[in-house]
């Protein structure tokens, strides 16, 4: 551990690094003020996982817990996933909100028995009597040229089992907050972190976002989708690592004379009808954008309801651009899975325009 | 590395002498710890002393009490009112060692066939029977007595003792966490992950395998060829103890120093109960396809009932009228049990939405109003049928 010679001694309660402020922080740096808040403001927030103490994890999420509030509060366990969550099981039922990390997407299936009959389950199992205020943080999907069983979106399993939250942030601001409100929520959370959008940097103050969410603030934002960007003729609907992607492709649509909305879902589970409908009845219009392969997807799941909710608002077919239904290609090859501008912008081409 | 949260005895081993010592102090003794051999009588083991006359005494009379709600469930079952019931006839003294040697602070974390155990545990039987009755998947609130729900799923409940049993270790709390399984539950990955986990934090948690030789229909030479299931315990790290599972007072005297161990901060440790499952797995299953009849015939002489009434009626701590006592309040659980079992419960269909989540979801909301409106459909229809019937009646 290092220490600088201002810090104050170990086990001071004023002993709080600051977070560090610059003009930009990155996503990585959001989720990491996150859960170091998270942990001050509430003793019984405990991260644990594969490799995220001493070295702060492979994406360094979690760097400085373990020197900041000690081996029992952020600590490595064994090799196991599994064992990470089922341990996450009881120390919630014993009184903790336990934050996992899985590493990585594909590492998290050991674990899925415990996820779906247990950390989804508990509460309707015992009649509310327990609930679980669990956090399970994955690093998902691709788009970094990882090799195989790094790069998987997962999410279809987990928004298909009831009793279980699931969130992909796409922006600083909202990795930052859906994390503490993941932390702060007495359900369990599967946490989407999209692995590509580590590095990108916004202009925010993470000494204000934590002000702003300890002040009560902060809108809510689970179950919450938002407008990304306002538009007028079709609505591209996104979440996690997508979001650029359908932003960029509005930008380009922009160019063509064509005002395309951005709905950013931030939370798969629950999912906000509200928002969604609202924008589609509004144009008329939409596409799906999301990485996972397309079939039996959440993405399909969204076509479905805004089908039946919007029916006699929509102009066209609504669409999907989605992964293919493959197995996620090798870094060479990714670039022709993954949902591009070109391909948002030809679905938007196919949604019958009448000119 | 550094341990804070890993208080594991490397200076115990090198305080403990040669490698070779402190690995033979983690093996299981060579036969099963018995007290109370199958003919009632005394047998010595320098380890463990026999608990005290007492102590055998209550416990026999819930040994005489787990017998009765086995057999009254079965007998329920076959009433039509439980949906089915996985019975632990024969193995009773293991589910009431389980539930006695924990104290108020403790927790137990149960299988599907450790009924008996959770209502030793003091859970009130109707509440244990709505899972098996189908009224809903649990039926009492897990902090009331810190028993955990009924696992289904083998081996998953294992860690979550370990989770239990590491938060109360780190808020300084000296709680015990017993974890019940069973042999077929020691091939699955969670039973290996719950042991290292246990060992690698130094949780106070003690495994019990109830190993009843059949995993359903697979008897225990297809689970392992390790020369027992306790002798994992040493791959971990912990001590691995055999005892005679139909031996009331091994049993208490074994799981009892495991728990007092774990308690004075000594970790986890496994203990292998041999049994023997004299019922059929549930009762849709058909034992005598891989079992002979002859094979269960030689249980019947070890029952863990028979034995411990002849021991404690040899010393005179049961007396004829002891004995009475002990039937009549049996006799009055039974009757708790079949009075409360043959009245319909009351289930609700909106709870359907209500312990999903905290708050329920729009999605929810309007599918516990489809699901009313239905419900309100066929209420009125039924009414208007009725009226029709009985207009036809007047008729």
């Amino acid at each position: 551990m290092t220490q600088t010679t201002e810090a104050p001694p170990a086990g001071s309660p004023h002993r709080s690094r600051p977070v560090p402020v610059k003009a930009a922080s990155t996503f990585a740096q959001a989720l990491n003020a996150a859960l170091a808040d998270a942990m001050e403001a509430d003793p019984t927030v405990l991260m644990f996982g594969e490799d995220v103490g001493v070295l702060g994890g492979v994406f360094r999420i979690t760097d400085g817990l373990t020197a900041r509030f000690g081996e029992e509060r952020c600590f490595d366990t064994p090799l196991a996933e599994a064992g990470i969550v089922g341990m996450a099981v009881g120390m919630a039922m014993n009184g903790m909100r336990p934050v996992v990390e899985m590493q990585f997407d594909a590492f998290a299936y050991p674990a899925f028995e415990q996820v779906v009959s247990h950390v989804a389950k508990m509460r309707n199992r015992t009649r509310g009597a327990v609930h679980l205020p669990i956090v399970i943080r994955i690093p998902y999907a691709g788009g970094i040229g990882g090799v195989e069983h790094h790069c998987d979106s997962s999410e279809a399993y987990y928004a298909h089992t009831p009793g279980l939250t699931v969130l992909a942030p796409a922006t600083v601001r909202d990795a930052y907050f859906l994390l503490r409100e993941a932390i702060a929520s007495p359900d369990p959370v599967v946490f989407l972190e999209p692995k590509k959008l580590y590095w990108s940097r916004e202009d925010v103050d993470l000494a204000e976002l934590r002000r702003t969410f300890e002040d009560g603030q902060a809108p809510r934002r689970i179950g919450r989708a938002v407008v990304a960007r306002a538009g007028t003729d079709a609505t591209l609907i996104s979440y996690g690592p997508s979001v650029p992607t359908a932003l960029a492709a509005a930008a380009a649509a922009a160019e063509e004379g064509r005002s395309i909305e951005v709905i950013d879902l931030r939370s798969i589970v629950p999912f906000d009808d509200e928002t969604v409908c609202e924008s589609v009845r509004r144009t008329g219009r939409a596409v799906v954008v999301a990485e996972a392969p397309g079939f039996a997807s959440v993405a399909s799941e969204i076509v479905a309801r805004v089908q039946e909710r919007c029916f006699h608002s929509l102009a066209a077919p609504v669409l999907r651009v989605t992964g293919f239904d493959i197995p996620y290609p090798s870094p060479k090859l990714e670039h022709f899975y993954l949902p591009s501008v070109d391909r948002i912008l030809d679905a938007v081409d196919d949604l019958q325009w009448e000119d | 590395m550094s341990t804070a949260t890993n208080g594991r005895g490397s200076m115990e081993a090198s305080a403990g002498g040669t490698q070779q010592s402190m690995d033979s102090a983690l093996l299981p003794s060579a036969k099963p710890v018995q007290l109370v051999d199958p003919e009632g009588c005394h047998t010595h083991d320098d380890r463990y002393p026999l608990p005290d006359g007492e102590l055998l005494l209550s416990a026999y009379g819930h040994l005489v009490a787990g017998r009765r709600i086995n057999d009254q469930a079965n007998a329920l079952v076959r009433q039509g009112r439980l949906a089915v019931y996985p019975s632990s006839h024969g193995q009773e003294a293991c589910q009431v060692a389980a539930a006695v040697v924990l104290a108020g602070e403790d927790w137990l974390f149960p299988t599907y066939r450790d009924t008996v155990a959770v209502i030793t545990r003091g859970i009130d039987p109707l509440q244990v029977f709505s899972l098996l009755r189908g009224d809903w998947h649990g039926g009492y609130d897990p902090h009331e007595h810190r028993v955990a729900p009924q696992a289904t799923p083998l081996a998953t409940q294992l860690l979550h003792a370990v989770g239990v049993g590491h938060a109360a270790k780190l808020r300084g709390e000296s709680t015990v966490v017993l974890a019940m399984c069973g042999d077929g539950a020691t091939s699955e990955g969670d039973f290996h992950e719950a042991m290292n986990f246990a060992a690698v934090f130094h949780v106070p948690v003690v495994f019990l395998i109830q190993n009843n030789e059949f995993a359903i229909s697979v008897p225990l030479d297809h689970q392992t060829v390790a020369p027992s299931l306790a002798h994992k315990a040493i791959g971990y790290g912990m001590p691995g103890e055999r005892v005679d599972g139909n031996d009331l007072a091994a049993l208490l005297a074994v799981l009892g120093a495991a728990v007092d161990r774990a308690r004075d901060g000594g970790g986890p440790s496994l203990i292998e109960a041999h049994t023997y499952r004299m019922h059929a797995h549930t009762n849709a299953d058909d034992a005598t396809r891989y079992r002979s009849a002859d094979d269960v015939e030689r249980w019947v002489p070890r029952d863990p009932i028979l034995r411990m009434r002849t021991y404690l009626r040899g010393l005179t701590l049961l007396t004829d009228e002891g004995e009475h006592a002990l039937s009549d309040a049996a006799d009055s659980i039974a009757a708790t049990i079949r009075g409360g079992l043959n009245t319909e419960a009351e289930v609700d269909p909106a709870q359907l939405f209500e312990y999903v989540y905290a708050e329920k979801t729009s999605q929810l909301r309007e599918q516990a109003e489809q699901l009313r409106e239905e419900l309100a459909r066929d209420a009125e229809a039924e009414s208007a049928g009725a009226g029709d019937q009985a207009e036809g009646e007047l008729r």
